[in-house]
């Protein structure tokens, strides 16, 4: 398939590969974080870790926005959903992240109508199609995903869609990389920068990552080879001595990032003062809500949301995991308190995150996996 | 070499084991949508409430089939409901499915189908133009596959209370082939063969359902398999197991069987058979092809010496031209399913919890 097998070409990834193992000092070990929850799924369905020397480790960073979002949030969202006549849309994955008494299909089981669509545009059809309905989009992402929200609320205006509003979820990478950085005891060596998010908010957000904490940081495309190539662009930089921003991705990426799309997210939306995430806690500046223009579309004001706060429990140390301070096993709930049944961190909510992987899978070393794929 | 987990790390791996080998219960207080998806949670429903009432010999090894003999006559009962929204699509409708899918349970069973009963439910204002197209599909999929409809039942329910019209078939067949069948009975050694390409019925229905705006020329796979499954078991002897593989697609069959045999099941990407509109649409929609339902794919797992025989007896029945043997079974480690990926790595290829959600970002 064009446009897709280049990327994917193994004779490619062993040449990669050999360079990467090229560039390790020996004894040093080496640590990335891959901030970007699509990056982690990459990274995961194509085995792209028996490519990396034992010495580089890959962290999965909080760029999964559905793994990231309290659980307090989401007993909101289904708050408003069962109010009569409403009718919720959100992402598909959105759907099976557990709130505090259950998921999105468990709500829909005790009798709300929550609906998945593929874009927030699909719910002004929605709308169109039930008139008699009030259609609340529950909207979560990261800039990538913002601007879509934007154009639905700027059309929703404009069309005058009365039965129609939005609870906004969004939030915003550089703080959340800013808290992982200003963590004392961080054992990162650099980072894999997101690259949808960058499409939206281009490469110079990230200029302090390099000047202020020496780190280099590479925006990296999907495909398995732009992750690869990523590394071995980390990998230079540390050789080499570096600190910089790069941009694998520039056949996407612009360096000055969608203006377009700025204006818009900046016309509907604004910062929120600050915002809650599993596993990291509050972090000030880290999420947008609608601006008072459009406060009519606002399912925050037009609803009672009872602002649910469910506390991650003390003894969660998804923070330390994401960091790469700790491994999944050393956490104090992993295994009993916290398990993919019940998570209560973001690394066990996600079926790719580090903890659930772990849980699943970590009594075969990769190892054991690789030998016996190939015996 | 990794090296090996230390003591305290490994407390805590045998603590999750033993929580693995716990009896499964189901968590939830009401049914969902997952429940019906055939992956975790559907197993788990299956076995917490179903198998754990019913509890007997015939139903333990939850085959496509019930396997029994009467008076000497070795015979296989099954059954299978039918929801599929829209109730027509490119390539097929509700009815020849329904008339297929337990054509095939049997056929996969390794039993001759014989008679089929069926039961309607219908929604008060279904349009009775809409119950003949079905019921004439019914009947050409019946006489295609050599069997008769010989009993049924029909129910009416008020508007609201269903969507349209739900099917359902059972059928009897006799198991000519002298061979006991069944996924425990597979080891290590066996190849893994899948008949056809897979997931187009599933990416047909979901692409006829209108909420995406994508085109893609395709049709269902709805098709009937007992003459494949005939000319396989004629020729390879050394047939151990087969399933059809619907919901849930390839992968999750890969996954019942490694459990119930306690082998590793190793499939290469490459191999498996993925027609050019199926990827596109899976890597658009951002889910895996492996876990998307067919209706007339069935996954075969062969004796390695009898495996280019089963081979070659797929691909001299049309609907099994593109057959092909996508991986081996090996010993460790035992219930699980990896895949060597076409970019050249390894991953696990786990069972999902429910349907395949399309991911945000």
């Amino acid at each position: 398939m064009r446009f897709v097998d280049e990327f994917r070409d193994a004779d490619k990834a062993r040449a990669l590969s050999a360079k990467i193992t090229s560039l390790c000092e020996p004894g040093r070990e080496y640590k990335f974080m891959e901030v970007c929850g699509g990056h982690t799924h990459t990274i995961y369905k194509h085995g792209l870790e028996d490519y990396l020397p034992e010495n580089i480790t890959l962290v999965h960073g909080p760029g999964c926005p559905v793994c990231v979002i309290p659980m307090g949030r989401i007993d909101d969202s289904i708050h408003i959903a069962r109010r009569p006549g409403v009718l919720m849309t959100s992402f598909g994955d959105m759907m099976r992240v557990p709130g505090s008494g259950g998921n999105f299909f468990d709500s829909n089981a005790e009798g709300t109508n929550i609906r998945m669509v593929y874009s927030p545009l699909d719910s002004l059809k929605v709308a169109r199609q039930n008139p008699d309905m009030h259609v609340v989009f529950m909207a979560i992402g990261f800039e990538t995903t913002a601007p879509s929200t934007a154009m639905t609320l700027l059309r929703a205006e404009r069309e005058g869609i009365e039965n129609f509003s939005v609870f906004c979820n969004h939030i915003t990478i550089i703080p959340a990389i800013k808290a992982i950085l200003d963590s004392p005891d961080l054992r990162l060596d650099g980072f894999i920068g997101p690259g949808h998010v960058s499409t939206v908010i281009g490469c110079r957000p990230y200029e302090f990552i390099a000047r202020d904490y020496g780190k280099p940081i590479v925006v990296s495309g999907f495909e398995p080879l732009d992750i690869l190539q990523s590394i071995y662009l980390l990998m230079l930089q540390l050789r080499e001595g570096r600190a910089e921003v790069e941009n694998q991705y520039s056949r996407v990426v612009p360096w000055d990032g969608n203006r377009t799309a700025l204006r818009v997210i900046a016309e509907t939306m604004e910062l929120r003062p600050y915002f809650e995430w599993r596993g990291l806690g509050f972090i000030s500046h880290s999420a947008l809500r609608i601006r008072g223009k459009y406060a009519r579309f606002d399912a925050e004001l037009k609803f009672e949301v009872p602002g649910v706060r469910v506390a991650d429990p003390k003894a969660c140390q998804c923070g330390e995991v994401l960091k790469g301070v700790l491994k999944p096993w050393e956490c104090k709930v992993f295994g009993t308190a916290c398990t993919p049944e019940t998570p209560i961190g973001t690394c066990m909510v996600s079926p790719e995150g580090a903890c659930a992987a772990y849980y699943n899978f970590g009594r075969f070393t990769r190892t054991r996996v690789r030998e016996a794929s190939l015996s | 070499m990794s090296a090996p987990p230390s003591e305290r790390e490994q407390q805590v791996l045998d603590r999750i084991e033993r929580a693995r080998k716990r009896r499964a219960k189901v968590r939830e207080e009401r049914i969902t949508l997952s429940h019906g998806a055939g992956g975790k949670a559907t197993q788990t429903l299956v076995e917490a409430v179903f198998l754990d009432a019913f509890r007997n010999p015939l139903l333990a090894p939850l085959e496509d089939a019930a396997a029994f003999t009467v008076d000497g006559a070795r015979l296989a009962l099954t059954t299978d409901s039918f929801v599929v929204s829209p109730l027509f699509f490119p390539g097929g409708n509700i009815g020849d499915l329904a008339v297929n899918g337990t054509v095939n349970d049997l056929a996969v069973s390794g039993a001759r189908p014989l008679h089929l009963s069926t039961g309607f439910i219908l929604e008060e204002g279904f349009p009775v133009a809409d119950l003949i197209r079905v019921v004439d599909s019914m009947r050409a999929a019946a006489d295609a596959a050599g069997v008769a409809i010989v009993t049924g039942d029909t129910k009416v329910v008020q508007r609201g209370k269903a969507d349209g019209c739900y099917v359902n078939t059972a059928g009897v067949g006799v198991r000519e082939h002298p061979g006991e069948l069944g996924a425990a009975t597979v080891r290590p050694g066996d190849a893994v063969l899948v008949s056809g390409p897979i997931g187009e019925h599933g990416v047909t229905v979901m692409l006829a359902r209108g909420e995406l705006d994508i085109e893609a020329d395709l049709v269902s796979d709805t098709a009937p398999l007992h003459g494949l499954v005939a000319g396989l078991l004629a020729a390879a002897p050394g047939v151990r197991a087969m399933r059809d593989a619907t919901r849930g697609g390839v992968a999750t069959i890969l996954n019942e069987v490694a459990r119930a045999a306690d082998v590793a099941v190793v499939v290469d990407e490459e191999a498996v058979p993925v027609a050019a509109e199926v990827r596109g649409a899976s890597e658009l929609l951002g889910i895996d092809p492996l876990y998307v339902a067919c209706e007339g794919r069935l996954v075969a797992f062969v004796d390695g010496a009898h495996a280019d025989a089963a081979l070659a007896a797929m691909r001299a029945h049309p609907l099994g031209r593109q057959a092909a043997v996508i991986g081996r079974v090996r010993p460790d480690p035992p219930g699980l399913v990896l895949l060597n990926t076409t970019f050249g790595g390894t991953r696990i290829c786990d069972l999902l919890v429910g349907d395949p959600l399309p991911r945000i970002c």
